[in-house]
């Protein structure tokens, strides 16, 4: 029985983790190689390591340290942000990254996800899609959530799963932040939709929410979440020994 | 020292950061003589079997690996490298393996009793012992592997040591004699996966049969 997969996601600018909080025995709280790896030894199934940098030095910064962190951190890398072309795919798959994955750069070049997939197959690829509610229709922004593209989100996201995107992340900026669970009417809408795995992001603010999503929703394959893992308002040990008492299919 | 097969497929970075945290030494070569002087040999692969195949045939490194492995030298497949040791695939099309187990390769599609079960399989899911082996000996019944796969191997029941539940038994790791396979990624495994490698580092170099 496949487990549901905990994902805790690193924003990285110029080189260091942008938030979080010192953890008993993680001396760097910022450096993300020393993040990932308490990450991983306490339990998240996947990492995300978000490129929130805009220089070309950064970027560089960031593949160093993506190569880093693939040296001593077994668990799968998925990697996202600047990633507008298949020379971009190349940069971080060659620094250990496992998965790719595309929101703005799709959106620009909705060829972008084909070409991929073509080159390195469909499990390489996520789609991370940022979904707002306008008029009650469910909208794809760009641009970290700033711009409505006026695209409706859930013939966007077949769209690109039929070009071979074979993950889909989905952020709602209606509960990002608010923790107040996650979206599960948003989810849900993307689950019906689609058959490659769905990954449930925004609104986390306690175990409870992760319980809710796997028992509410059983196709969503896996939950992210930033802030609340970086400042310890939840840790993922008690989170997945929640989830196995809870009768979810969880790796211990 | 354990030399990882290099014929132009896929990303062996953490392959070989893998068995470099283990203390193993490593080497990445497509070099028949380094092949050859390796203590034991890893076949990884991600893509097309029969893409991979030919990229084999046409360094001519199908036969070496198979002339080392019927020399009694560890030979681990990872992924598609594991498939690529049975008979043959039928993915898109028929395609000759290299034959050193017994079985071959078809869509998990073919097996799974409902749409609800996605493909390709991804994610990590509980290993279930068949058999003992050497292989399996650093871990336990029921410790999770990572896997991610839209083929997977059957009639090789004799040679399969674990499977994983995914609406079918689907086979995760195998073993014939020196020729070993796993069809999840041990590198990605965490903890678990870097000690099934350290297994495979550990084993004794059978004498030729």
């Amino acid at each position: 029985m496949i487990t549901k997969r905990i994902i805790p996601c690193l924003d990285v600018k110029d080189g260091r983790v942008v938030k979080g909080v010192n953890f008993e025995g993680l001396h760097d709280v910022s450096s993300p190689v020393s993040l990932a790896k308490y990450y991983s030894d306490n339990g998240a199934d996947e990492l995300v390591f978000y490129d929130i940098t805009a220089s070309s030095d950064g970027r560089r910064l960031f593949t160093d340290i993506l190569c880093e962190t693939a040296k001593s951190v077994f668990i799968p890398l998925t990697v996202g942000g600047g990633i507008n072309s298949v020379a971009d795919f190349d940069r971080v798959l060659k620094c250990g990254a496992d998965k790719v994955s595309v929101n703005s750069g799709a959106i620009r070049n909705p060829a972008l996800i084909a070409e991929a997939a073509k080159l390195y197959g469909d499990q390489c690829v996520v789609l991370s899609v940022d979904i707002k509610r306008v008029d009650g229709v469910f909208r794809v922004f760009a641009k970290g959530g700033r711009e409505n593209t006026g695209m409706e989100a859930i013939e966007w996201i077949k769209r690109c799963v039929d070009n071979g995107a074979g993950e889909v992340v989905v952020n709602s900026i209606d509960t990002d932040g608010v923790k107040q669970g996650f979206d599960l009417p948003m989810l849900k809408a993307v689950c019906d939709a689609v058959s490659v795995p769905v990954i449930a992001s925004g609104g986390a603010g306690k175990i409870e929410d992760f319980i809710t999503l796997f028992h509410t929703l059983p196709k969503v394959d896996a939950g992210l979440a930033a802030s609340i893992f970086h400042f310890g308002e939840v840790s993922i040990r008690d989170l997945k020994q929640h989830m196995a008492d809870s009768a979810i299919p969880t790796r211990l | 020292m354990v030399a990882i097969v290099d014929y132009g497929v896929g990303n062996l970075f953490s392959l070989t950061s893998s068995f470099a945290a283990i203390g193993a030494e490593v080497t990445v070569t497509a070099d028949p003589l380094v092949l050859q002087e390796a203590d034991r040999i890893v076949l990884p692969g991600v893509g097309a079997f029969g893409d991979a195949a030919n990229k084999l045939r046409a360094c001519g490194l199908d036969t070496v690996l198979k002339e080392l492995a019927a020399n009694g030298k560890p030979l681990l497949g990872i992924c598609l490298g594991m498939q690529l040791l049975f008979e043959k695939s039928y993915e898109y099309g028929e395609h000759k393996g290299l034959g050193l187990i017994k079985g071959c390769v078809r869509p998990i599609a073919d097996v799974l009793p409902s749409a609800d079960y996605k493909i390709p399989h991804i994610g990590w899911n509980p290993l279930i012992f068949k058999q003992n082996n050497a292989l399996l000996s650093n871990i336990q019944n029921g410790d999770c592997v990572y896997f991610v796969h839209s083929y997977y191997a059957v009639d090789c029941d004799e040679s399969v040591i674990a499977t994983a539940e995914y609406g079918a038994e689907l086979t995760a790791a195998v073993a014939s004699g020196n020729v070993y396979g796993c069809q999840f990624h041990p590198e990605k495994s965490g903890t678990v996966g870097l000690n099934i490698l350290r297994a495979f580092v550990e084993l004794k170099e059978n004498t030729a049969c």
